[in-house]
C-alpha cells in the first residue's frame, strides 16, 4: 500500500478551555456549551454530536450562564454584566445589553420562553421581555434586604422557574428566595444550613436550584448537600449529603422523574424518583448512580431525554447515556467524551515543511526536522535536524482567533478575529525569518470564518461571516480584491468550510446546513450546488486532475462528487449502494481533514481523532464480515488470503489523538498528536473548592 | 412485616348492635368509605380517614334489616334487604329509605354479594343465586331450591377469578358441612362435602377464603382452636359427582376452643390471617395476625372490652366491634424492600401493639410471646395441603416409616428407609427425614445395641440434614452417637456433608481419627476420594531427594547459616528424606484427616480444643501436614493430586493452628524436635524465596519503566509507517 516517513509531532501545546455552562435544547436536540474563555459551541446531538457552530471567545467575557429561549434563540450572560444573544445563522453576536446589575451570575428563560431572568452581583433579579429582535428590561424583583448579607450584596447565583411560570426560586449565599413573578415580591426565604460535616463554614453558596412543578425546590450548595424544599411552606423536606466538596450544578429531566448533579470532586450523581416499595404509588427521590468521568470540577450538567451531559474544568464534554431510555443501539447508546474541537487548528506549508498552530490568542510556526536514514515499518529514525520553533505571533486585543492559514509556499500567514483580519508576508533568508504585516485591509475583510490559500499561493479565499466569499489576488507584497461571491438573496448562512482545487479553478464552500456550493474561480460564478444532505459536512477537499470533490459528513458517510460532471462519481454510487462497514459508521469522531496523493489518483487520505485511513478506490469495499482494521503485516504464507481479504480501507491507529495529518510529499506524512496526558498535566490540580465566596 | 397500627373508634353514635353484633361492614365505591349495617334498622356510611359518618339511613319502625347493605359498584347505588324479602336500592342523595326504589322478592334473601368489577349477586336462603339486574327485571320470578331441607347457609363469599364471578357458600346440616361453588357465568354448581377429619365433634366457628389461580383456599377456624385449610378447585373435574374435600391442619391452637365469645378468622393476604378470639379460655380477647407460611405470630392486640366475634377486612383496615363501638385497626404488611432493610423506611411501632420477633427459631417450639403457649400443643407440625377426591383412611408412608423405626429390626428399617428414599420428592420429604433420624437416634440412645449405621449413612447422603437445622436439634445427637461408637466412616460423611459443625465436635473427630488403631481402620470403609496414592512416590526415594532440594527454590539448606540444625540434619540425612517423603499415616487415616482439613472452622473457637489433643497425636498430625506440604511443593501449581485434595492454604493454616495451640508441648518433646527444625527451615526457605521474588519484582518494575520510556517518544520523531 505504501511506506511513509511520518513526522510525528507532539509539540502542539494546545489546551482546550474548561467548560463553564451547557444548555440543552430539546426542540432541536442541540447543546450549547460555553467555555471559560468565552467561546460558545453548538453541538448537534442528532448529527452524531457534531460541533457544527462556534462563537469565538473574548478575554473580558466570562460566560456564567447560557440558555435557550423562544425555541431556538440562544442567550448568554456573564461577569461583564451583559446579556448577549447569538445569531446562529450568521455566526456572530446579535447584540449585547448591559443589565446594570453588576456581574451576572445566573440566567433562566421562562417556561414559555418569552421572558428572561438574570441574577446579578448586587442581589437583584431582573426580568427581561424577549421581543422578536431584542430583549427589553421589564422590572426588578424586590431586593432582599438582609442585614446578614448586607456586606456582600447576596449575589444571585442560581435561578429556576416554576414550570407554570408563576414563581421563581433564586439561590444566593446562605439562602434561597422564592418570588412571585406577578407581584415581584419574595414569598419565602429559606436559610440554608452552613454546617459542613459538623463544622460551620463561613458561607454556604447555593450553586444551583431547580423548581419542580409539584412545588419542590431542589438546591445544591457548597457544603456538598442536595436539599429538597417545600416552596409552599418554605421548609426543608429532605437533605442528602453527597460530597465533601461543592455540588456545583443541577439539571432536571423534563419529565421531572430524574435529575443530575455535578460535584467539585468530578463526580456526577443521578437521582431518580422511584417508588418507595415495589408496587406502591408513593415515590421518593433516590440517589441511584454515581459517575466519575471527570477529574476536575463538574461545573455544569444538563439532562437530555436519553443522556446525562456534564462538563467542567477538565475540558471534557461527557454524554453518559441512560441505558434504560435508549431504545436502539446507535450513537446515543455509547458513552461519549468530546475533548477536541471538530475543526482544524493546524495548517501546513508543504513546500517549506512548516506547520502553523492556532491557539486562542497566538499562532505558532514550526519547521519540521529531517532525517537521512531509512528504516522498516515501526522504526524511529535518527534525526539529522530537529524541529524548529520559528515564530510566535500574538494577537492584539482581547478577541480569540477564529481561523488561520499558512499558504502552501509558506510566505503568507493569514488569521482573523471577530473584528479584524490580519495578513502577514514572511521572508526567509537562510535561517532568518522576517515578518511584515500587510496593512490597509479593506473594510469588508473584517472578520473571516475560514481562510484558504490556493495551491500556487497566488489567491486567498476568505469566507466572511456575512455569508460572502472573497477572492483576493496576492502578488509580491501586495494584494488585490478580485471578487466577492455574495450569498444567495435571503440567506445569511455563514460558510464554515472551504476547499479549492489544486489547479485553482474550483472553489467549494459549505455552510452548516445547506449543501455545498461549487464556484468557478476563472469565470467567477456559481458552478453548481451539491445536493443537500441531512448531516453537516465535517471536511471536504478537491482531488487533483479529476477535480472530484470528496465530502465527509458527520454520520461518517463519504461522498465523491465530480465537479466537471456535476454528479456523484461511480465509485461514490457504488459505496452508497453497498454501504460502509459497520465499524466505520460506529466511529465517534468526525473526519476533520481530507487530502490526496499527488501520484496515486485512486487514493483518498482522511483522518479523525483516532485513526488515519487511506481509501484505495481500486480495491473492493469491505463488507461487514471482513476485518476492517488489521494492524498486522501479512506474512508470506498467507499472501493469497491477504489478497483475497484486501479491501479499500487501509487504517492506522498508531497516532492518537490525531489532530492533523497531511501528506507533505509522496513519501512523507505529518501527523500532529495531542496526548491527553499532556493536556491533563497542564490543567490546574483538581480543585475541590471554588475560590470565590469561601 | 405485618403490623397493626393504632386503633380508632369510628362512631360517636352507639350502634344498636344486638347480641350477634353487627350485620355487616361492606365497602362502598369510594375507597375509605364503608357501609356499616347494624342488626336493627340502620345503615351508616363512614369515611374512615375522617372517622365520621357521611350518611345514615333507617328503615321504618317495625321493619328490620336482614341483610347487610352493599354497594353496587357498577352504579354506585346501595342495596339492602329488609324483612327478608324487600329489596331497597338508593344512593347518597336519598334521605328516606321509605321513599326509595323497592322490590319485593318471592323468596328470602340470605345475602347480597358485591365486588368491584361485576354486578351484585343475590344469594337466596334456599341456595339459589341471581344477578341483581336479572332479578330486578322480574322481582317476582320463581326462585328454585338448591339445598336440602334443614340445610342452612353458614357463610358465603364472592370472588372474581379471571373475570368470572365465582360464588362459594358453606352450608351445615346436622353437623355436616357442605361447600357449594357456583361458577356464575357457566352456571355450574358444584357441591363438596367437607370432611372434618379425626375429631368429628368439632364445630366450625368461622370461615374465610382466598383465591389463587386454580383453587379457593377455604380456611376454617374450628372449635378446637385450630385453623384448617381446604383447597377447593375452581374448575371441578366432574361437577355432577358429589365430591369430598379433606381439610388439613394449618395452624394449631390459635385460640381457645371453648371460649365464651365468638371467634373470627379473616385472610389478610396469601400468608397472613387475622384471628379474633381468646388465646386462653380465661383470658381477654385478642386480635392476632399470624403468618401461615412460617407459622408465626406476627403481632397481636388485646381487646379488653370484648368483641362480637366478628371481623371484617377491607383494604388496609380491620373492622370489629370492640365493646359497643365499631373499631378500626389499620393493618399493614409491607413488602420487604431494600429501603426498609437499610432502615430508610420507618416502621412506626406504637406501644399498643406487641410485636413478636419474626425470626423463626427452629430449635425451640415457637413461643407466641404472649404467654398463652400451651405446653402440650406446642409442637406444631407443618402438614402440606392435600386434596383427595375420595377419602381413604390410609396411613401416609412417612408415618409408617416412623412406626417401623420404633419397632423393627435394623435390616427391616434399612429396607423401609430405602423404599422411602426411592419415593423421594414428596412435599414433606424434609420433615420425614428429620423425624426418621430423630426416631432412629432416640432408639439408639435407648437401646445401646441398636445402631442402624447404613440407614444413617443413607439419610445423611440425602443432603437435607445439617448439624442443627432441625426442629429438635437432632443432628448433634447423630454425631455424638457416631463419636461414641467411633464410627469414623459416619463421622467422615458428616464432616463432608454438614456445613455447621461446631469446632469442639471437629476436634473430637480429629482426636478419634488420630487415636484409632490402624487395625480397626483397616476394617472401615472410608471415602478415599481426597487421598492420592502417596506410596507410589516413596518407591522413588532417590528421585524425591532431589526434588526436596528443588522445592527450596535454589536455596540450599547446606549453605544455611543455621549451623546447629544443619549438623543435626547432616547426621541423619537418610532418615530425614525418608520421613519427609513417605506418608507418616496410613491412607485411610489420611483420608479421615483430609476431611478435617476441609471442614470449616473459626480459629478462636478451635484453638482451645486443639490443646486437648495428646502430644504424640499432635506430632503425628504435624508430620502428616508437613508431608502434604512437601507433596504440594513438588509441582509448580502447588496442588496435591487427587479428586478433592486439601489445598496448600488449608495445610499451612492447620500447621500454624497446631503449633499455636501446642507450642510449649511440642517444643518439649524430643521426638518432635526434628520436625520442628524441618518446619523452621521450611519457613526460612520460604522467606528467602519471597525476598528473592521481591528483588525480581524491583528489577521487573525497572524494566517496565524502561519500556514505558520507549513508548514515550518525546515531542518529535520521524517514524516509518507502512500501511497494509
Amino acid at each position: 500500500m505504501g511506506e511513509f516517513k511520518v513526522h510525528r509531532v507532539r509539540f502542539f501545546n494546545y489546551v482546550p478551555s474548561g467548560i463553564r455552562c451547557v444548555a440543552y435544547n430539546n426542540q432541536s436536540n442541540r447543546l450549547a456549551v460555553s467555555r471559560t474563555d468565552g467561546t460558545v459551541e453548538i453541538y448537534n446531538l442528532s448529527a452524531n454530536y457534531f460541533q457544527e457552530k462556534f462563537f469565538p471567545g473574548h478575554e473580558s467575557r466570562a460566560t456564567e450562564a447560557l440558555c435557550w429561549a423562544e425555541g431556538q434563540r440562544l442567550f448568554s450572560a456573564g461577569l461583564n454584566g451583559e446579556i448577549m444573544e447569538y445569531d446562529l445563522q450568521a455566526l456572530n453576536i446579535k447584540y449585547a445589553m448591559d443589565a446594570f446589575g453588576g456581574p451576572i451570575w445566573s440566567m433562566a428563560a421562562s417556561p414559555s420562553g418569552s421572558q428572561l431572568l438574570v441574577g446579578c452581583e448586587d442581589g437583584s433579579v431582573k426580568l427581561f421581555q424577549i421581543t422578536p429582535d431584542k430583549i427589553q428590561f421589564e422590572r426588578n424583583f424586590d431586593r432582599q434586604k438582609s442585614k446578614r448579607h448586607f456586606s456582600w450584596g447576596g449575589r444571585i447565583l442560581s435561578l429556576s422557574w416554576h414550570p407554570s411560570g408563576t414563581h421563581i426560586a433564586a439561590g444566593s449565599i446562605d439562602y434561597i428566595s422564592v418570588f412571585d413573578v406577578k407581584s415581584g415580591s419574595a414569598v419565602h426565604k429559606m436559610i440554608v444550613d452552613r454546617q459542613y460535616m459538623g463544622v460551620s463554614k463561613r458561607k454556604c453558596i447555593v450553586w444551583g436550584v431547580a423548581f419542580l412543578s409539584d412545588g419542590t425546590i431542589i438546591s445544591v450548595d457548597s457544603a456538598g448537600k442536595v436539599q429538597f424544599w417545600d416552596s409552599a411552606t418554605g421548609t426543608l423536606v429532605k437533605s442528602h449529603l453527597i460530597a465533601n466538596a461543592d455540588v456545583q450544578s443541577i439539571a432536571v429531566a423534563d419529565q421531572e422523574d430524574s435529575f443530575v448533579v455535578g460535584t467539585a470532586e468530578g463526580t456526577v450523581f443521578h437521582f431518580q424518583l422511584v417508588p418507595v416499595t415495589s408496587n406502591s404509588s408513593e415515590k421518593q427521590w433516590v440517589r441511584t448512580k454515581p459517575f466519575q468521568h471527570h477529574t476536575h470540577d463538574v461545573r455544569t450538567v444538563a439532562h437530555s431525554p436519553t443522556a446525562l451531559i456534564s462538563g467542567g474544568t477538565d475540558t471534557h464534554l461527557v454524554f453518559r447515556p441512560l441505558m434504560e431510555k435508549v431504545e436502539v443501539k446507535n450513537y446515543d447508546a455509547a458513552l461519549r467524551k468530546i475533548t477536541f474541537p471538530h475543526r482544524c487548528l493546524i495548517s501546513c506549508s508543504k513546500k517549506r515543511q512548516l506547520l502553523l498552530f492556532q491557539f486562542a490568542h497566538h499562532l505558532e510556526l514550526w519547521r519540521l526536522g529531517s532525517t537521512v536514514a531509512t528504516g522498516k515499518n515501526g522504526d524511529t529514525l535518527p534525526l539529522s535536524k530537529n524541529a524548529d520553533h520559528l515564530l510566535h505571533l500574538k494577537t492584539k486585543g482581547p478577541e480569540n482567533i477564529i481561523c488561520s492559514c499558512i499558504s502552501p509556499c509558506g510566505s503568507w500567514i493569514a488569521y482573523s478575529t471577530v473584528s479584524r483580519f490580519f495578513l502577514y508576508r514572511l521572508n526567509y533568508e537562510h535561517d532568518n525569518i522576517s515578518l511584515k504585516r500587510v496593512s490597509k485591509m479593506p473594510a469588508f475583510l473584517r472578520s473571516a470564518l475560514q481562510i484558504l490559500f490556493s495551491e500556487d499561493s497566488t489567491k486567498l479565499f476568505v469566507a466572511s461571516n456575512q455569508g460572502a466569499l472573497h477572492i483576493v489576488q496576492l502578488s509580491g507584497g501586495s494584494f488585490k480584491h478580485l471578487h466577492a461571491f455574495q450569498p444567495q438573496s435571503g440567506t445569511v448562512e455563514a460558510m464554515c468550510l472551504l476547499a479549492v482545487s489544486p489547479d485553482g479553478n474550483w472553489l467549494a464552500a459549505s455552510g452548516t446546513s445547506a449543501g455545498v456550493h461549487v464556484y468557478n474561480v476563472k469565470q467567477l460564478k456559481l458552478h453548481c450546488t451539491v445536493p443537500a444532505y441531512n448531516f453537516p459536512v465535517t471536511a471536504m477537499a478537491i482531488a487533483p486532475n479529476t477535480n472530484n470533490l470528496v465530502i465527509a459528513h458527520s454520520d461518517q458517510q463519504v461522498f465523491e462528487y465530480s465537479i466537471p460532471d456535476k454528479q456523484y462519481t461511480d465509485w461514490s454510487r457504488t459505496v452508497q449502494k453497498q454501504g460502509f462497514h459497520h465499524l466505520w459508521l460506529q466511529r465517534d469522531t468526525p473526519i476533520t481533514h481530507i487530502s490526496f496523493h499527488p501520484k496515486r489518483p485512486m487514493h483518498i487520505l482522511l483522518h479523525d481523532a483516532y485513526m488515519f485511513c487511506i481509501i484505495d478506490k481500486s480495491l473492493p469495499l469491505p463488507n461487514d464480515k471482513t476485518l476492517l482494521y488489521n494492524p498486522f503485516p501479512p506474512t508470506n504464507e498467507s499472501d493469497v488470503i491477504r489478497r483475497r481479504t484486501a479491501h479499500a480501507f487501509k487504517i492506522s491507529k498508531i497516532y492518537k489523538p490525531l489532530l492533523f495529518m497531511d501528506l507533505l510529499d509522496e513519501r512523507t506524512l505529518v501527523a500532529v498528536e495531542r496526548p491527553l496526558d499532556d493536556i491533563i498535566a497542564q490543567l490546574p490540580p483538581p480543585i475541590k473548592k471554588k475560590k470565590f465566596g469561601t | 412485616m405485618a403490623a397493626l397500627e393504632e386503633e380508632f373508634t369510628l362512631s360517636s353514635v352507639v350502634l344498636s348492635a344486638g347480641p350477634e353484633g353487627l350485620l355487616g361492614v361492606e365497602q362502598s365505591d369510594k375507597t375509605d368509605q364503608f357501609l356499616v349495617t347494624d342488626s336493627g334498622r340502620t345503615v351508616i356510611l363512614y369515611k374512615v380517614s375522617d372517622q365520621k359518618p357521611l350518611g345514615s339511613w333507617s328503615v321504618k319502625q317495625g321493619q328490620i334489616i336482614t341483610c347487610p347493605a352493599v354497594c353496587n359498584f357498577q352504579t354506585g347505588e346501595y342495596v339492602v334487604v329488609h324483612d327478608n324479602k324487600v329489596l331497597r336500592i338508593w344512593n347518597n342523595e336519598d334521605v328516606n329509605l321509605d321513599k326509595v326504589f323497592k322490590a319485593t322478592l318471592s323468596a328470602e334473601v340470605y345475602r347480597i354479594l358485591s365486588v368491584q368489577g361485576t354486578e351484585p349477586l343475590v344469594l337466596f336462603k334456599e341456595g339459589a343465586v341471581r344477578g341483581l339486574e336479572a332479578l330486578l327485571a322480574d322481582p317476582q320470578q320463581k326462585i328454585e331450591t338448591v339445598i336440602s331441607d334443614e340445610e342452612v347457609i353458614k357463610w358465603t363469599k364472592f370472588f372474581v377469578v379471571f373475570r368470572h364471578p365465582v360464588l362459594i357458600f358453606i352450608t351445615e346440616k346436622h353437623g355436616n358441612y357442605f361447600a357449594y361453588v357456583q361458577m356464575f357465568n357457566s352456571r355450574i354448581l358444584t357441591k363438596y362435602t367437607l370432611l372434618l377429619g379425626q375429631d368429628e365433634n368439632s364445630v366450625i366457628k368461622s370461615f374465610t377464603a382466598s383465591v389463587d389461580r386454580k383453587f379457593i383456599s377455604l380456611m376454617s377456624l374450628s372449635s378446637d382452636g385450630c385453623i384448617y385449610e381446604t383447597l377447593i378447585p375452581i374448575r371441578p373435574a366432574d361437577p355432577e359427582k358429589n365430591q369430598s374435600l379433606v381439610k388439613s391442619l394449618l395452624l394449631k391452637a390459635v385460640v381457645s376452643g371453648n371460649a365464651r365469645n365468638g371467634v373470627a378468622l379473616t385472610a389478610l393476604d396469601q400468608d397472613h390471617v387475622a384471628v379474633l378470639g381468646s388465646p386462653l379460655a380465661a383470658s381477654k380477647e385478642c386480635l392476632s395476625v399470624w403468618n401461615i407460611k412460617f407459622q408465626t405470630l406476627q403481632t397481636s392486640k388485646e381487646l379488653p372490652q370484648g368483641t362480637s366475634g366478628q371481623l371484617w377486612y377491607y383494604g388496609e383496615h380491620l373492622f370489629m366491634l370492640h365493646g359497643k363501638s365499631l373499631t378500626v385497626i389499620p393493618y399493614k404488611c409491607e413488602v420487604s424492600s431494600l429501603a426498609g432493610a437499610l432502615g430508610k423506611l420507618k416502621h412506626s411501632q406504637d406501644p399498643g401493639t406487641h410485636v413478636v420477633s419474626h425470626f423463626v427459631n427452629w430449635e425451640t417450639p415457637q413461643g407466641c410471646g404472649l404467654g398463652f403457649q400451651n405446653s402440650e400443643q406446642s409442637r406444631r407440625i407443618l402438614r402440606r395441603r392435600k386434596i383427595e377426591v375420595s377419602l381413604q383412611p390410609e396411613v401416609p408412608p412417612s408415618k409408617q416409616l416412623l412406626s417401623t423405626i420404633m419397632k423393627d429390626s435394623e435390616k427391616h428399617i434399612e429396607v423401609e428407609v430405602r423404599k422411602f428414599l426411592a419415593l423421594k420428592q414428596t412435599p414433606d420429604f424434609h420433615t420425614v427425614i428429620g423425624d426418621t433420624v430423630t426416631g432412629l437416634l432416640e432408639r439408639c440412645k435407648a437401646e445401646p445395641s441398636f445402631y442402624p449405621r447404613n440407614c444413617l449413612m443413607q439419610l445423611i447422603q440425602t443432603h437435607v440434614l445439617s448439624y442443627r437445622f432441625f426442629c429438635l436439634s437432632l443432628c448433634p445427637d447423630l454425631m455424638e452417637i457416631a463419636l461414641k461408637k467411633k464410627d469414623v466412616q459416619l463421622l467422615q460423611l458428616c464432616l463432608q456433608q454438614f456445613p455447621d459443625i461446631p469446632e469442639s465436635v471437629t476436634c473430637a473427630c480429629l482426636k478419634i481419627f488420630l487415636s484409632i488403631g490402624d487395625d480397626s481402620l483397616q476394617e472401615t470403609d472410608v471415602n478415599m476420594e481426597s487421598v492420592f496414592d502417596y506410596s507410589i512416590n516413596s518407591v522413588h526415594d532417590e528421585k524425591m531427594e532431589e526434588q526436596t532440594e528443588i522445592l527450596q527454590n535454589g536455596f540450599n539448606p547446606e549453605e544455611d547459616k543455621c549451623n546447629n540444625c544443619d549438623q543435626e540434619l547432616n547426621k541423619k540425612p537418610q532418615d530425614e528424606t525418608k520421613e519427609s517423603t513417605s506418608c507418616p499415616v496410613v491412607q485411610k487415616r489420611a483420608a479421615l484427616l483430609n476431611a478435617i482439613l476441609h471442614s470449616a472452622y473459626s480459629e478462636t473457637f478451635l484453638l482451645p480444643h486443639l490443646k486437648d489433643i495428646p502430644a504424640q497425636h499432635i506430632t503425628l498430625f504435624l508430620k502428616y501436614l508437613y508431608f502434604l506440604y512437601l507433596k504440594c511443593s513438588e509441582n509448580a501449581t502447588m496442588t496435591l493430586p487427587g479428586i478433592h485434595p486439601p489445598t496448600l492454604n488449608q495445610i499451612m493454616d492447620w500447621i500454624c493452628l497446631l503449633l499455636d495451640a501446642n507450642f510449649t508441648v511440642v517444643v518439649m518433646m524430643p521426638e518432635a524436635k526434628r520436625l520442628l527444625i524441618n518446619l523452621y527451615k521450611l519457613v526460612k526457605s520460604q522467606i528467602s524465596v519471597y525476598s528473592e521474588l521481591n528483588k525480581i519484582e524491583v528489577s521487573f518494575r525497572e524494566l517496565q519503566k524502561l519500556n514505558q520510556e520507549k513508548n514515550n517518544r518525546g515531542l518529535y520523531s520521524i517514524e516509518v509507517l507502512e500501511l497494509f
